[in-house]
């Protein structure tokens, strides 16, 4: 494909007592691309990204990003490194507003003693930057950037949470079930959002079960068997009951795809 | 969210027909609110508007049935001085509940401290200064204990602090033996240990130090709360703790500083109250948790975290200083009071609950 890819992770290993999530499992992310990651429950998508996202740690294998290799011990450490992960729960606070929310962790103080000193924060600038990346997103029909997040319908709050994700994501974002708890027009926005994050740049792990979702998006498709990559497949070269049938064991992969 | 570019997308083929649809679903429900539904966002905006309510509700009660001797900035201003002590308690306490935790051991650690404060002066003559500095640190260290046992060893924290509670008010009578220490004594001999019981008069009006500490001591944390990320996190954590911790909150972190700043709080409580009594005595303060957790839940904080202010701790305790004060103005039986102090903590759960619909 491209040149090099931008994370790798070669063999990973995670075993929770008897049960090997991870069996030597290999991923590739290329720049500027949309992977998604399927493979039918159990198969150890979640394990793979967590991983990735550094919110497990494997027992074994490398992950290289940008070619160099990194042990993140946090989901905090993998945020510093650059890759952001909008959870399937979203990971918001709800009694906060939309911008206390984006800056979660994250906070701008104001500048000169009222910072230093009184450690105040700069409402003023976070809300200002939160406004910004909303209406980059095209979301801005949320009125106020003040208002509690518990206040937003289902979509909005995706929408916020894909906000921050692309706000301070600077090399990957990841995305898990993006689009599980939300209707047929919520969705449809989701899945622009995901264009609009792609189309500046930053390349997205998109882990889904909806597969006409999936076959929309995706520049590839790795799937996922069994502990390990089974196949990495074009969704442009394979329908979606090809996909289904790999990765239930349904039917072998062309031996030139496996990985 | 804008529905405006579906149509020029390609889309999924049964997606087509979302063309014709309406195109408003993800924004806001634009229906004219109902005035209900109004006083209902209001107040799920600013939380402390309830209690200041009835505060004021039950000021306007007093001045009718009681008449012009209860508003008097004299009864007035001896009302902010009983609550004192439970205010500056309630502030640790409000930290705490923040967090959607609890904490039963405050009382103790403020008799603990009191007695140390106490007891290093007289037992030991140690300098005033370093002895109360002594009860701080103390105070600091019970907390710690709690926030430890809650954050890393992952207890309730009901549960902990129902233990600690025994453990410090046990530990306050095997070490002061169960003795008392004479106001007279600690005036001519350490002085500093009253401070907080000085009084000024401004107006006619009364005011101790204790006052002035509490009324500081909720500013500043009002402020540390709103105007900081610390004071944000306390309440990203006692909303969701998996979320803020997933959004990059050292929760274990945060959780263990509410603790210990409880504790420094309360010890501060205890140093206040040897100016409010005069004596230090193991047998104060046997109360002051329930009336702190009272405080709290009367001011409209929800004891499952990340809701309320404090300035509505301030306003729940002044609202049972009000009608303690009044009830034995009036000159009824202390009773009453209670009874309408547990009406009152089970209304304003009730209405918590109602505010909180306004998320469904």
């Amino acid at each position: 494909m491209q040149s090099e890819p931008l994370l790798t992770a070669r063999g990973l290993v995670k075993r929770y007592g008897r049960v090997t999530a991870l069996d030597y499992a290999d991923f590739d992310l290329y720049k500027g691309e949309v992977l998604a990651v399927i493979g039918d429950n159990g198969a150890g998508k979640s394990s793979l990204i967590k991983a990735i996202s550094g919110a497990i740690h494997p027992d074994d294998g490398e992950i290289k990003l940008d070619g160099k290799p990194i042990h993140f011990r946090s989901p905090m450490e993998a945020r510093d490194a650059g890759i952001e992960t909008v959870y399937q729960n979203l990971a918001l606070s709800p009694a906060l507003s939309i911008a206390d929310n984006m800056f979660l962790g994250r906070e701008i103080r104001k500048p000169g003693i009222m910072g230093k000193w009184f450690r105040m924060l700069d409402r003023k600038a976070m809300e200002k930057r939160a406004r910004d990346k909303l209406t980059e997103l095209g979301l801005m029909t949320i009125q106020n950037i003040g208002q509690a997040v518990e206040t937003l319908s289902g979509g909005q709050r995706q929408g916020v949470a894909v906000a921050r994700a692309a706000a301070f994501g600077s090399k990957v974002v990841i995305m898990d079930e993006p689009t599980a708890a939300l209707g047929v027009k919520e969705s449809r926005r989701v899945l622009e959002l995901i264009q609009d994050v792609k189309k500046r740049g930053l390349p997205i792990v998109l882990i889904s079960h909806n597969m006409p979702h999936v076959f929309e998006v995706a520049d590839r498709i790795h799937i996922h068997r069994l502990g390990k990559r089974l196949c990495v497949i074009n969704p442009k070269e394979y329908t979606m009951s090809d996909a289904v049938a790999f990765m239930t064991g349904a039917k072998s992969p062309p031996a030139e795809l496996v990985a | 969210m804008t529905e405006t570019n579906t149509t020029s997308q390609t889309g999924q083929e049964f997606e087509r027909v979302l063309s014709q649809s309406a195109t408003t679903v993800a924004s806001f429900d634009q229906h004219e609110r109902s005035p209900l539904e109004k006083l209902r966002h209001f107040l799920h905006s600013s939380p402390a508007s309830v209690p200041l309510i009835v505060l004021v509700l039950s000021l306007l009660i007093f001045a009718v049935i009681v008449g012009s001797r209860f508003f008097t900035p004299f009864a007035l201003s001896l009302i902010l001085q009983q609550v004192a002590i439970v205010g500056i308690v309630g502030a640790a306490q409000t930290l705490v509940v923040l967090t959607a935790g609890i904490d039963l051991s405050v009382g103790a650690i403020m008799v603990l401290t009191s007695v140390v404060m106490g007891q290093f002066t007289f037992r030991y003559g140690m300098p005033v200064e370093l002895a109360i500095l002594c009860g701080v640190a103390l105070g600091a260290l019970c907390g710690f204990i709690n926030g430890f046992l809650i954050a890393t060893v992952k207890l309730p924290p009901f549960i902990v602090t129902l233990g600690t509670w025994q453990i410090f008010l046990a530990t306050t009578y095997i070490y002061s033996a169960n003795e008392t220490i004479r106001a007279q004594d600690i005036e001519t001999n350490a002085p500093l240990l009253q401070f907080f019981g000085q009084k000024i008069n401004i107006g006619g009006a009364t005011f101790t130090y204790g006052v002035f500490a509490m009324l500081i001591l909720i500013a500043v944390l009002w402020y540390v709360l709103n105007h900081t990320a610390w004071g944000r996190h306390v309440y990203a954590i006692g909303d969701d703790p998996e979320a803020a911790k997933l959004s990059g909150v050292r929760t274990k972190r945060v959780v263990i500083t509410v603790y210990v700043l409880a504790g420094l709080i309360c010890a501060l409580a205890g140093w206040a109250s040897i100016g409010r009594n005069g004596s230090v005595s193991p047998q104060i303060g046997q109360f002051a948790n329930i009336e702190s957790i009272t405080a709290v839940v009367i001011g409209g904080m929800s004891l499952f975290g990340g809701r309320g202010s404090i300035l509505g701790m301030l306003f729940g305790a002044l609202i049972v200083g009000v009608f303690s004060f009044g009830m034995r103005m009036y000159g009824t039986d202390v009773q009453w009071t209670y009874l309408i102090i547990g009406v009152l903590i089970i209304l304003a759960v009730a209405i918590d609950q109602w505010i909180r619909k306004v998320a469904g």
